[in-house]
C-alpha cells in the first residue's frame, strides 16, 4: 500500500509530522426533556456556565486569542442570540434542539455570505453552539493528543486555544477558511494548517502517520520512508532558517563581500502594516492598490484612497513608498471595471485599462498627489508596453497637478516610474523616459517564457532564473545605471533566496520582497560573495 | 446631524478593511451600550434599522467595507451619542491591525 496525497488550500505554512487524530463533530443528545419552564432554565444555566468557562479561558489567553473569546462572550451575553431558541422552547421544543436550530439558522446565514470574512464567522458560532450544547448534555470534550495532526470538517477557536501546540502538530480541515479566526491563530503560533482538503473525515484512519505541508496545502497519509525523510529534513531546515532569518531581520542587507542591498517590502493594504516593524526594511517597493478597489459598493473615491495612501506613508515615516496605479485585469479582475477576455493576460489590463477609464485613473492620481505631501511617495505604472502610454499617463498627471494647484489643495508631484514586465520594455528600456524602473519579474517571466504562472503543467518553464530572463534584467539594470535612475525588482523572485544571488549578479541592488521573506532574503544576501 | 433635539441621525463611510466584523462590531456595540439613548444602525438610509447595542444583530448585518453606516438615536444626548459612534468608525475603530489578507497574492 503506497502513500495517499490529499490537496487543500494553504491557511498557515510550515511542515508537521504526526499521527492523525480525527475530531468528531457530533455532540451527544440529551436524555429526556422537561416542561418549557425547566427547559428554559436549563438553557439559561448552560449559557451561564459557557460564559464562565470562556471568561476563565480569557484569563489565560492574550492578544488575538483573548479578543476572539471576548467576542464569543459578548455574543452569549446578548439576549438576541438565544431569543429565537427561547421562543421555540416556549412552544414546547426541547432546549438542546431549540438552541441548535437557532444557532444553525445564524450559521447558515453567515455561510451564505459572499464575503469570506463573514463566512469565516461560522466557526465562531459553531463554537458557541457546541459549548452550550455540551453543558446541556453534560458530554465530555474529546482531549486532543499533543503533536497530533488534527483532522476535522472544521475546528472552533476555543478548541484550538484549549490545546497545547508546543509539542507540534497541524490542522487539516475538509471545510474551513484561511480567513477564519483559527487560521489567524495558527499563523500566529506557527501551526501548519490546510483547509478545504479533498478528503472525507469519516473515512480517515485515526492514528495513521501523516505529514502536512502547510504552505503547499498538501497532506501525505501513510507516507513512504522517502517522504518521511524529506519532511524531517524540511522541519530541521525550517528551524535553522527561521533562526537565521530572525538574526538578520532588522540588520541592513549586505553581501559577504560588503555590497549594500536595499530591501523594500510589497504590501497590499494599510492594514497589514500594523503587524510589520518598519525597521526591517528600507521602504515599500510596491503598494498594490487592487484591494482598495474590491469593496462591495463600487470603486473607492478620492477621499478613501487618500486616507489609505496617507496611512501607508505615515507608517513608512520618511522611507520611500512606491505606489502602483491600479493593475486590474489578467489574474486580478475587478467587478464593474475589467471585462471578460479570452486571454486576459494579453488583454486590457494594468495601465491599458487605466487609460481607457481616465476618470478612474485621474481620481487615483489626485489621491496620490495629495497623499505625497505626507512622505516620499512615488507613482508606478503597471503593464507599460510602448512609450506613448507613458506619455499619455504623464499628461494625465500634469493635468491633475494643475487642477489641484488651481483649487488650492495641498499636493506634491511624485516621480513617475514604470514597471518593466512586458518584454517590449525590457528589450529596449532606453526608449522609456521614466523616473525609475521596477522589474515585475512574474509577468516578465511569463511573457518571455510563454508559460502561465498559474499552470502546474508548465511550471518548470515559468522560471525567472532562465538565462533569457536574467539577460533582460541585466539589460534594464545597466540602462538604469547609465541614466542614473533607480532600478528595483518587485516580483516573487525577490523573495526567493535561491534566485536572489542571480538578481544581484544581474546588477540589481534594490529588491522588494514579501514582508514574511525579508529575514531569509537578508540571510541569503549575507552568504553571497559577488567577487566569486 | 441635528443638535439639541432628542432625536438625531448621522451617517459615515465604513473603511475598515474587513468590514464590520467581529472586533469592530464589539467595539461599536460596547460604546453604544454606554449610552441610555435608544440607538439604531442601518446600511441603508431607509432601513431596516437594527438595535446598535446588540452584537448579534449588528454582526448579522454583515456590513462590508465601503458601506455607508446610518445611525439614529432617540433620547438623552442623542446628537452626542451619534457623534461618538461616528468618531469611532472614522478612527477605524482605533486599530490598524487585524484585517489580514488571505494569503499573499502573487505579483509583478
Amino acid at each position: 500500500m503506497g502513500e495517499t496525497r490529499c490537496i487543500g488550500r494553504s491557511a498557515s505554512p510550515g511542515v508537521a509530522i504526526g499521527t492523525l487524530f480525527v475530531l468528531e463533530t457530533a455532540i451527544a443528545g440529551r436524555r429526556g426533556t422537561g416542561t418549557p419552564e425547566q427547559e428554559d432554565t436549563a438553557l439559561g444555566d448552560a449559557i451561564e456556565v459557557a460564559k464562565a468557562e470562556l471568561a476563565e479561558l480569557i484569563g489565560q489567553a492574550e492578544g488575538e486569542a483573548a479578543d476572539i473569546l471576548s467576542f464569543q462572550v459578548a455574543m452569549l451575553e446578548d439576549e438576541e442570540l438565544a431569543a429565537p431558541a427561547r421562543a421555540e422552547i416556549a412552544g414546547g421544543v426541547a432546549a438542546d434542539l431549540a438552541w441548535r436550530n437557532a444557532l444553525d439558522a445564524q450559521i447558515a446565514d453567515y455561510a451564505a455570505s459572499d464575503d469570506e470574512y463573514f463566512r469565516a464567522r461560522v466557526s465562531d458560532l459553531a463554537d458557541i453552539r457546541d459549548r452550550v450544547l455540551q453543558h446541556l448534555s453534560g458530554a465530555q470534550v474529546q482531549a486532543l493528543p499533543g503533536g497530533a495532526v488534527i483532522a476535522a470538517e472544521d475546528i472552533t477557536p476555543s478548541r484550538f486555544l484549549s490545546h497545547d501546540w508546543k509539542s507540534g502538530g497541524a490542522i487539516v480541515l475538509s471545510k474551513g477558511s484561511p480567513s477564519s479566526h483559527v487560521a489567524m491563530l495558527a499563523r500566529a503560533r506557527h501551526v501548519p494548517m490546510v483547509v478545504g482538503v479533498d478528503f472525507d473525515t469519516a473515512k480517515l484512519k485515526p492514528g495513521a502517520p501523516a505529514i502536512v505541508d502547510g504552505a503547499a496545502g498538501v497532506i501525505i497519509l501513510d507516507p513512504e520512508a522517502e517522504s518521511h525523510q524529506a519532511a524531517r529534513t524540511r522541519v530541521a531546515d525550517d528551524k535553522r532558517l527561521a533562526a537565521e532569518a530572525q538574526h538578520f531581520l532588522k540588520r541592513p542587507a549586505v553581501t559577504g563581500d560588503g555590497s549594500a542591498v536595499a530591501i523594500y517590502i510589497n504590501v497590499a493594504s494599510p492594514d497589514e502594516l500594523a503587524e510589520i516593524d518598519p525597521a526591517i526594511c528600507d521602504g515599500i517597493g510596491l503598494v498594490r492598490t487592487e484591494l482598495l478597489f474590491h469593496g462591495h459598493h463600487g470603486l473607492p473615491d478620492e477621499e478613501q484612497q487618500h486616507g489609505a495612501y496617507k496611512r501607508i506613508l505615515d507608517w513608512a515615516a520618511g522611507r520611500p513608498v512606491i505606489v502602483r496605479t491600479l493593475d486590474a485585469g489578467g489574474d486580478k479582475p475587478i467587478p464593474g471595471l475589467t471585462i471578460e477576455e479570452s486571454n486576459p493576460f494579453l488583454g486590457l489590463r494594468g495601465l491599458r485599462l487605466s487609460l481607457k477609464r481616465p476618470e478612474v485613473f485621474r481620481t487615483q492620481l489626485r489621491a496620490l498627489c495629495r497623499a505625497a505631501v505626507a512622505g516620499e511617495l512615488k507613482i508606478m505604472l503597471p503593464m507599460v508596453t510602448v512609450p506613448a502610454e507613458l506619455a499619455e499617463a504623464r499628461a494625465h498627471l500634469d493635468a491633475v497637478v494643475v487642477e489641484l494647484a488651481q483649487a488650492g489643495i495641498a499636493h506634491r508631484r511624485p516621480p513617475l516610474g514604470i514597471m518593466v514586465e512586458v518584454p517590449s520594455v525590457a528589450v529596449t528600456p532606453e526608449r522609456f523616459a521614466a523616473d525609475f524602473f521596477s522589474i515585475g519579474s512574474n509577468d516578465l517571466t511569463q511573457y518571455v517564457m510563454a508559460a502561465a504562472r498559474d499552470l502546474n503543467s508548465v511550471a518548470h518553464l515559468a522560471d525567472t532564473g532562465n538565462p533569457a530572463v536574467l539577460a533582460l534584467i541585466t539589460r534594464v539594470a545597466a540602462q538604469g545605471a547609465a541614466r542614473g535612475i533607480e532600478v528595483s525588482l518587485c516580483g516573487d523572485a525577490a523573495s526567493d533566496p535561491a534566485l536572489v544571488p542571480h538578481l544581484l549578479r544581474c546588477g540589481l541592488r534594490k529588491l522588494s520582497a514579501a514582508p514574511a521573506a525579508v529575514g531569509r532574503v537578508k540571510a541569503a544576501i549575507a552568504g553571497i560573495d559577488l567577487r566569486s | 446631524m441635528t443638535l439639541g433635539t432628542t432625536e438625531a441621525t448621522a451617517s459615515t463611510l465604513l473603511t475598515h478593511a474587513a468590514g464590520l466584523h467581529a472586533r469592530p462590531t464589539l467595539k461599536l456595540t460596547k460604546l453604544a451600550k454606554t449610552f441610555a439613548a435608544k440607538i439604531e444602525i442601518a446600511v441603508k438610509s431607509e432601513g431596516p434599522w437594527i438595535d446598535a447595542k446588540s452584537v448579534v444583530k449588528v454582526m448579522a448585518m454583515k456590513a462590508p467595507k465601503g458601506s455607508t453606516l446610518h445611525f439614529r438615536a432617540e433620547g438623552d444626548k442623542a446628537a452626542e451619542v451619534l457623534a461618538a459612534l461616528v468618531a469611532l468608525v472614522d478612527r477605524d475603530f482605533d486599530e490598524g491591525a487585524e484585517a489580514e489578507t488571505a494569503g499573499a497574492q502573487a505579483d509583478g
